[in-house]
């Protein structure tokens, strides 16, 4: 899983009828630290997170695993809000 | 499979329902000469790692696999403890658990 920041959300009319209902937040990775990393991602959230929140995205098949996204073509999703990392 | 150092922990209370109950540690992938290499992320974890200890995880559709029957939403799994590495780049030992902290 990877840490990331909500930078944006997604609208989209036409789509997979599997995806409708589903939020698509776009992602920013970010390290540990909370500096931004390379690139974005579009992920469909999965626990209600909020703009400029600290997520957690899972990738690849996985993402079909979380509640919510069975049998969705989908290949990232939020599943949890980051309360904290600590470094050790 | 690659080999990795427990870095950190991420707390997270409000999670998807199929990660209820799973701790989520920070891994930094290592080399076989056992130096950072790549991005640090987020595992699952199946071992009861420590922080500091090296540990061998692996990726893709096969972590969540690592708990079967239970399959959840996960990219990325400790699924070992190592004790040592025999190899021609290796020569600095694994590290070891770091003293509990409260």
């Amino acid at each position: 899983m990877i840490l990331a920041r909500v930078v944006g959300t997604v609208v989209a009319t036409r789509k997979d009828p599997r995806l409708e209902g589903k939020t698509l937040l776009v992602l920013k990775p970010v390290s540990p630290e909370g500096k931004d990393e390379a690139g974005y991602v579009v992920a469909v959230d999965t626990v209600g997170a909020g703009y400029r929140e600290r997520v957690i995205a899972v990738s690849g098949s996985s993402a079909r695993m979380a509640e919510g996204c069975k049998d969705v073509p989908v290949d990232t999703a939020i599943v949890g809000i980051v309360d904290d990392v600590s470094l050790d | 499979m690659q080999l990795g150092r427990v870095v950190g922990c991420v707390w997270a209370t409000v999670k998807n329902a199929s990660l209820e109950g799973y701790r989520l540690l920070l891994v930094q992938p290592l080399a076989a000469d056992l130096r950072d290499t790549g991005k640090r992320l987020v595992c699952t974890d199946w071992t009861g790692a420590g922080a500091g200890e090296t540990i061998y995880w692996v990726r893709g559709r096969e972590a969540s696999i690592a708990f079967f029957p239970d399959q959840p939403a996960s990219d990325a799994t400790i699924v070992g403890i190592v004790d040592s590495v025999h190899c021609a780049a290796t020569k600095s030992k694994p590290a070891r658990r770091q003293a509990e902290r409260h």
